[in-house]
């Protein structure tokens, strides 16, 4: 539910979600407007910025606070709205109830989107400043790092959160206590820490919005982990296509360090740490552990074989502990509230919650964080809303290029590391895509390949040309031209591409081609022997026709049409020549009346 | 440290070695310089002349041949200079699902370059991204850094006529 914050909602405040959804929906604009039009009405009422509220289908979110209505959420909001909102909410005090989204009194949409959720990571995404300090203090932050520095030794924080249950949030799910007791056992100095925000699946935003939204919490999570296995130099290693993020967390930083929270003897105990920020250069391989370590030391994000791991010899040879940022934001939480208030969240063996960008098909797309053991189902149709198409839920992508896809069947599978991972997909980072009937299982299949075979860095043979093969028969297929045994082929070859890599990127990539053979397999039949895409999707199997009741002879397809396949006089029907047609159906786009139809 | 992004490519100067000598020599004091050094040179000129590249292995002492393959291994960095606008299409999944290739296709007829490409006319550079992170506003590009969402292709068509429209006024304006 709600984020209490009792004591802010008794004064005025607006607030305006200002992460790089909202930003892109409009949200500067608004933030500007409302800022110019409270100060020609004389109104002095505090507007901030604050990141993600989570609900980004509902873009621009503006967050109304006054004593006698609480916390009012109003989605899509554009200036034309805002004009009504201030008139009425604001000046008369009567809020607008046809466009609140969220508000403790009534029952909406958004109340849905919140009820399954637990925010413990996102506990401050939405209510406080990303860029102050004193906000994430005001909300107890840095509290955990004193309780750490001042009662706790090392092996307290460690066994604490062992005992939480927590497990690596980038993907592969490994205990994080665990983790941080090899790297504190191992001999070497100095030891590092890395935060891994190289969050490269797409289709996922978690890291991103996080880093967005509180960025301190993550570097209070730093802090703790180096505390814990005696780590003095940290690096970040965040993604150059995050520029907002950097941004924040570069402020960040720089603002703990004024309030001695980084640097030298912190809060005065013998506690040392600095802090740097390192870009990622675009290769999402540097998501694997050794391969982020070669490119912090300037070399091509390579991966190298494991053992030694990175907590006996990692960035220069050193010790080091390597977290994804979703792991570190829930550090501080569960120091300060304790192991066992975590592991009440979750299975008996995922504990606590979980971030998932739900994006793809869905009605309400967005940030949601759910605890570990929910199914698949809550989550697209309690929180999700459903397809946003309407039409039929067909499957759920989970994982990224590494996860597969789980059809609907299976949508009462809990979202716990083992469940999921028995399904074929894996957990994955967060990446959630809702997929509906319109989409065809071979492209999806094709896509994630097509990624694959691209950001393969090219260190193993099977990884490198398995999956281009792979490619190459994916490719055959969707254009119609796919043989008997193509499926073994590609089964064949996933196993040895599985099998003969080194790293999760090549271990895991035949995933997604995989999952979609065992639960998709009539659609590649089809595909290959009827020469038919079920969803009508893949271009050598479709072909587009308008029908001469429907078309008013307006032109507009033809005018738009790049190869000139469609002709006709002017108000009557066009006619498509199939021959010249290649079903890129900017047509379909361009007619108004739906006059074109793909068979 | 000077490493702030920038996301709008302006008017940039010209290559000048003595620029590469100091920004290699700022970094390179700290271990694993390779790489913030090849962003810095990137961030001043819009790509990495390929002159410059051997210079900055000397400046770093390591082989020419191991800095181009770091330069061409990383998605980041490119060889070439930039349109004056910069138009990256997202193929995320989401995107990919929503029909981004309808909106990459309705750009590369527009602009008269496909991704990868620059127009001929300098005007717009179109490059494919795996993922801006906007999901829920699929399908969405980047234009000079600004992203926008919820796309058609008939709104690509308006994004990119504006710009041009904007570009011919400042010309108008300068002569």
């Amino acid at each position: 539910m709600l984020p209490q914050r009792d004591k802010e909602n008794r004064k005025w405040v607006i607030r305006v979600g200002l992460a790089s959804c909202g930003i892109a929906a409009g949200g500067l604009r608004i933030y500007d407007a409302l800022k110019t039009k409270l100060q020609e009405k004389d109104l002095a009422i505090e507007v901030k910025q604050t990141g993600c509220m989570g609900m980004c289908y509902n873009e621009v979110l503006v967050e109304v606070s006054s004593p006698e209505h609480g916390r009012v959420f109003y989605g899509k909001v554009t200036p034309d709205r805002l004009d009504r909102i201030i008139e009425e909410h604001i000046i008369g005090g009567q809020p607008v109830t046809e466009w609140i989204v969220l508000a403790d009194w009534m029952k909406t949409e958004g109340s849905d989107f919140l009820a399954k959720q637990v925010r413990i990571v996102l506990r401050n995404c939405g209510t406080i400043d990303p860029e102050s300090i004193d906000d994430y203090l005001a909300a107890g932050g840095y509290e955990a790092l004193r309780k750490v520095l001042f009662n706790m030794s090392p092996q307290e924080v460690i066994d604490e959160v062992t005992r939480s249950g927590l497990r690596g949030r980038g993907g592969a799910g490994f205990p994080t206590g665990v983790k941080w007791s090899f790297a504190k056992k191992a001999s070497g100095n100095p030891k590092y820490l890395i935060c891994n925000a190289d969050e490269g699946d797409p289709g996922a935003f978690m890291d991103r919005s996080v880093l967005e939204s509180d960025p301190h919490s993550v570097i209070e999570g730093i802090l703790i982990a180096a505390y814990a296995i005696g780590a003095s130099e940290a690096y970040i290693y965040v993604r150059a296509e995050y520029p907002l993020a950097v941004r924040r967390l570069k402020i960040a930083l720089a603002q703990a360090k004024e309030k001695g929270f980084i640097g030298e003897d912190i809060l005065g105990c013998k506690f040392s740490l600095d802090t740097k920020i390192r870009l990622g250069a675009g290769a999402f391989v540097c998501g694997e552990e050794t391969a982020l370590i070669m490119s912090i030391e300037g070399h091509r994000g390579m991966p190298r074989p494991r053992p030694p791991f990175p907590a006996q010899s990692g960035l220069w040879g050193k010790p080091t502990n390597i977290n994804n940022v979703e792991t570190l934001a829930n550090v501080p939480w569960i120091i300060l509230n304790g192991a066992d208030a975590y592991s009440v969240y979750g299975t008996e063996k995922s504990k606590g919650t979980k971030l998932f960008a739900l994006a793809g098909k869905v009605a309400h797309g967005g940030l949601v964080e759910v605890p570990m053991g929910i199914t698949l189902k809550e989550i697209v149709f309690d929180i999700g809303g459903g397809t946003s198409s309407g039409q039929k839920f067909k499957a759920i992508q989970i994982g990224g290029p590494s996860g597969g896809c789980i059809p609907a069947r299976l949508a009462d599978t809990p979202v716990d590391y083992e469940s999921v991972t028995n399904t074929g997909a894996i957990m994955g980072s967060g990446g959630m895509l809702v997929i509906d009937e319109s989409t065809c299982m071979v492209d999806v299949a094709k896509f994630f390949m097509n990624f694959i075979q691209d950001e393969s860095c090219g260190k193993c043979t099977f990884c490198r040309i398995g999956t281009l093969r792979m490619l190459e028969i994916l490719q055959r297929i969707t254009d119609g031209q796919g043989k008997e045994g193509d499926i073994e082929l590609l089964k064949e070859l996933a196993e040895k591409v599985k099998e003969a890599s080194l790293c999760g990127l090549g271990q895991t990539a035949p995933n997604p081609v995989l999952t979609t053979i065992r639960y998709f397999r009539d659609e590649y039949e089809a595909h290959i022997y009827e020469k038919r895409c079920p969803a009508k999707k893949c271009r050598s199997l479709i072909r587009y026709e308008i029908i001469p009741e429907k078309c008013p002879g307006c032109g507009l397809c033809a005018k738009y049409c790049p190869v000139e396949a469609i002709s006709g006089e002017r108000k009557k029907p066009y006619v498509i020549d199939s021959e010249k047609c290649i079903r890129c159906g900017l047509c379909v786009s361009a007619c108004r009346l739906d006059a074109i139809v793909v068979e | 440290m000077n490493d702030e992004i920038n996301l709008i490519t302006e008017a940039r100067e010209e290559p000048n070695l003595v620029v590469i000598d100091a920004i290699s020599h700022k970094h390179n004091s700290q271990p694993g310089a390779t790489i913030p050094i090849l962003q810095e040179i990137q961030d001043s000129y819009g790509y990495i002349p390929p002159f410059t590249i051997q210079k900055i292995a000397e400046n770093i002492n390591i082989p020419a041949s191991e800095l181009f393959g770091i330069v061409t291994f990383y998605a980041q960095f490119r060889l070439h200079p930039l349109g004056k606008n910069v138009i990256k299409v997202c193929h995320g999944t989401a995107c990919h699902l929503s029909g981004t290739e309808k909106i990459s296709q309705a750009l590369s007829q527009e602009v008269g370059a496909k991704e990868g490409e620059t127009s001929t006319d300098g005007l717009f550079t179109v490059e494919r991204v795996a993922c801006l992170g906007c999901c829920s506003l699929a399908p969405c590009v980047m234009v000079n850094g600004e992203v926008h969402g919820r796309l058609a292709p008939e709104d690509i068509r308006k994004i990119v006529n504006q710009l041009r429209e904007t570009e011919r006024k400042t010309e108008a304006a300068t002569t």
